[in-house]
């Protein structure tokens, strides 16, 4: 018992508790405001979008691949959306979501074909759609930031989980789109734990031929997965747009290694098979706590893309340095 | 007669013009060991796809428990509990014992969702079954290579295994460990399963298999209990020619080619000293951890020794570097051959050459033509089987590959050639062929070192032993005093 205990301390999840409580106090010592409801508030906000990319990336990552198209597809979604939306008058959330998802599954299918069937390997596959989708989304609908949303998309963001005002009486509201992402972990977490469907996901990243002796369908996995992770981009695209009450088609690219290094961070294995959504939850909170409070440190904005940059090598490092550890340490 | 389980008649299989498989015939009988044997490229991995349903024979009849089938694939194949583990397992480093070992059938009955409690129980059951013990819920990548096997052969129970074959199941294990699963295979047998295990090592062939069969360039050369065999027959039989096991004994020779006074390295071994004469072929063997491996090692260069005085041909030299080691012409056949001793992926040519560049590079210009000679030289002097030196040396058998590594070396001149675990994966025939290619050499006037835990081999081939024990000396031995049974109680004895 008292092994699984230690494991339990040192599982690649409690590393990362350890780390955002650390830095927690660290900021919260430094500088008080930090302890407040209102910071919460605000991680929350930030983790938003993160969070629902980080599904979709974990997911990838743990089949044995990776996605770095989901900012592209995410924007595409966005504007792509509003510009019809506006442009014809129709006003609707449910409508809205279902357009950024199918879009984001047509092009998940491009990048599923390419990976599973063209057997393209993963990084250049996504990476061209990538560049396909944000070079067609300026080309078609402009540069231009569309800062008027349809009435009911507007309305949404206005609607609130509960708030909080505080003593300065300034009020800090969660958004009811926080429901979106906790939606996703749950619906992801249920998959990949709990059904045969999930676990051939990690059977196919542990090793590919295994799991078609074992008689995994791999090819329908990786279409699943590639599929899965356009539909979630596009849903986050639109997300976002509501929340930020505009589509902006760049504001968004840029943002993978954020989530990669997030990803990377909460213990999923960059060469697949191993992560899980909790581990997901807390890597992306590591980053956003970093992202929004580390200039309450007096650490200039710049430098913050420093700090993920070498978040990401460490966190790999550290699952590198485990698995190489477990690969040579003594078997039982 | 016990009841048969699976009957092939006169299978074959071709690919395109090549013929894989030339009318084999095969009985497997519920509740036996059967042994299938063959040399590299003898049809033994084409038999097992056949019977797995992995690849449709080409003329033949198969029949499972009487029952004519007609056109197997692996699902049929499976249904009817025929289950191959492979060299490889084809197990999940990622998951967890309990989730590797409920894996299949989980997907063969369609289930939908995963049974975390379900799995466990299984995979206690089917331990429980063969006698294993191992924590359900540890991941598969901390295992050693024989419980990965164990975690392989849970699986195949819990799916109603009928016939179990096991490719080459012996070839990663510690003789401890061969000798547990011997156990847990004969306890399978004695359930009524039909284990099936493709090898061609005599000795263990000898120890576990009722019933034999041996394969050779895609025919079978004949099937029969083992009681009708004798190690000549076996032999004879998988090689097509005649192997006689002769003792090496040279002329003795006063001529002191190399000698090592004291040498030790820290934390690999300590006070080691022999001396190698002139037409020995100076044997060193030991546990895993004795130190053996690490003298090859030493005095190559890799990782130096740091006290005692090594001389050859009466000279004292320093070696502290692989430089120094080839400068004085020391060649070394490493144990991972694959990984330290060969460019897989270059040709035959280029492997021969790699290590004696330098003789052909004239006038800044490499010297094409005598490189291709010397090469086809080679290939002709260590019977190697290849079918021109352009060819990559990833297309070549354990045994061939093995030889390119021994003339790479032996194109440098070297005055002393050590040899590490020399024919680990090379069969039976080329085995012989290198061990006549060493005698040769010693004879020639090269100090020969073979450092390695095949006993047999040592014995037939050396004419004195050193046995390392926790990194010391033990003894040296001459062959003709000892047995293999000495020889392992003084290397394991505390």
């Amino acid at each position: 018992m008292n092994q699984k205990i230690r494991n339990f301390l040192t599982s690649n999840e409690m590393i990362v508790v350890y780390i955002i409580a650390g830095l927690a106090i660290l900021i919260g010592s430094v500088n008080h405001a930090f302890n407040s409801i209102s910071t919460v508030v605000n991680l929350a906000r930030t983790m938003l979008v993160t969070l629902i990319f980080a599904m979709c990336e974990m997911l990838v990552i743990v089949s044995g691949g990776i996605d770095v198209s989901f900012p592209a597809i995410a924007s595409l979604a966005m504007i792509a959306t509003g510009n019809i939306m506006l442009k014809n008058g129709l006003d609707n959330v449910p409508l809205a979501f279902l357009m950024g998802a199918i879009i984001g599954g047509v092009l998940g299918t491009l990048n599923a074909v390419l990976i599973a069937v063209v057997k393209m390997p993963p990084l250049i596959a996504t990476l061209g759609v990538s560049s396909m989708t944000s070079g067609a989304t300026l080309a078609i609908f402009g540069a231009k930031i569309l800062t008027v949303l349809p009435a009911k998309l507007d309305e949404l963001y206005k609607v609130s989980l509960f708030t909080y005002t505080n003593p300065e009486g300034i009020t800090y509201s969660l958004t009811v789109l926080f429901l979106i992402p906790i939606g996703i972990c749950l619906l992801m977490w249920f998959l990949l734990k709990y059904t045969m469907f999930g676990r051939g996901i990690y059977a196919t990243g542990g090793d590919i031929r295994a799991a078609r002796i074992a008689g995994f369908n791999v090819t329908a996995i990786q279409f699943f997965v590639y599929i899965m992770s356009g539909i979630l981009s596009g849903i986050a695209g639109i997300t976002y747009m509501i929340l930020m009450r505009a589509a902006d088609p760049s504001v968004l690219m840029g943002s993978e290694m954020m989530v990669i290094a997030a990803v990377v961070m909460g213990g999923t294995r960059i060469t697949g098979g191993h992560g899980t959504v909790l581990g997901t939850i807390l890597g992306v909170t590591l980053i956003s706590l970093i992202k929004n409070n580390l200039i309450m440190l007096g650490v200039p904005t710049h430098f913050q893309t420093f700090v993920i940059g070498l978040i990401m090598i460490v966190g790999t490092s550290i699952t590198s340095l485990k698995a190489k550890h477990i690969a040579n340490s003594a078997k039982i | 007669m016990a009841e048969t389980f699976l009957e092939l008649k006169d299978i074959h299989k071709s690919f395109g013009g090549v013929q894989a498989l030339k009318g084999v015939d095969l009985t497997i009988r519920c509740g036996e060991i059967h042994c299938l044997a063959g040399e590299n490229g003898s049809g033994k991995s084409t038999l097992i796809k056949v019977i797995s349903g992995a690849h449709e024979p080409t003329k033949g009849e198969i029949y499972i428990e009487g029952e004519r089938i007609l056109h197997l694939n692996p699902i049929i194949a499976i249904e009817h509990g025929i289950q191959v583990i492979y060299q490889d397992f084809a197990i999940f480093p990622n998951l967890t014992v309990a989730e590797n070992i409920a894996m299949n059938r989980a997907v063969s009955t369609g289930a939908k969702l995963m049974n975390w409690k379900g799995a466990r129980e299984l995979a206690l059951e089917a331990m429980e079954q063969i006698g294993a013990k191992m924590d359900p819920d540890v991941l598969v990548e901390n295992l050693s290579v024989a419980n990965r096997q164990m975690v392989a052969i849970c699986r195949t129970i819990i799916n109603d295994a009928k016939l179990l074959i096991l490719d080459e199941p012996t070839a990663a294990l510690t003789s401890k460990e061969v000798q547990k699963l011997y156990a847990i295979l004969r306890r399978l047998r004695d359930k009524g399963i039909a284990v099936m295990i493709v090898n061609h090592k005599l000795d263990e062939v000898f120890e576990i298999a009722e019933r034999l069969t041996i394969l050779r360039n895609g025919e079978k050369i004949s099937t029969g209990m083992i009681d009708e065999y004798d190690r000549n027959r076996f032999v004879k039989e998988l090689t097509g020619r005649n192997i006689s096991e002769s003792f090496y004994e040279p002329k003795a020779s006063e001529e002191e080619i190399f000698r090592a006074e004291n040498i030790g390295r820290k934390g690999a071994f300590e006070e080691v000293s022999f001396s190698l004469k002139r037409g020995d072929v100076f044997g060193i063997t030991g546990l895993l951890d004795s130190g053996r491996g690490q003298i090859g090692d030493a005095l190559f260069g890799i990782n130096p020794i740091q006290s005692g005085k090594i001389f050859l041909h009466g000279k004292q030299i320093e070696i502290n570097s692989t430089e120094d080691a080839v400068r004085h012409k020391i060649a070394y056949v490493p144990e991972d051959r694959l990984t330290q001793g060969l460019f897989l992926d270059r040709s035959i040519q280029d492997n021969t050459i790699a290590a004696s560049i330098s003789k052909y590079f004239i006038r800044g210009k490499l010297d094409e033509q005598a490189m291709y000679q010397a090469t086809v030289e080679w290939i002709k002097r260590i019977g190697c089987v290849a079918p021109s030196p352009e060819a990559s040396v990833r297309t070549l058998s354990g045994g061939n590959a093995q030889k390119i590594v021994i003339a790479k070396w032996l194109n440098t001149d070297p005055a002393l050639l050590i040899l590490n675990g020399p024919t680990v994966g090379v069969d039976i025939g080329a085995k012989y062929d290198i061990h006549q290619i060493l005698r040769r050499l010693a004879g020639e006037g090269i100090g020969v070192i073979v450092i390695s835990d095949d006993l047999p081999e040592l014995i037939q081939n050396c004419n004195h032993i050193l046995v390392m024990k926790n990194g010391r000396v033990s003894e040296i031995v001459e062959p003709s005093e000892v047995n293999e049974t000495e020889l392992a109680t003084m290397m394991s004895s505390q």
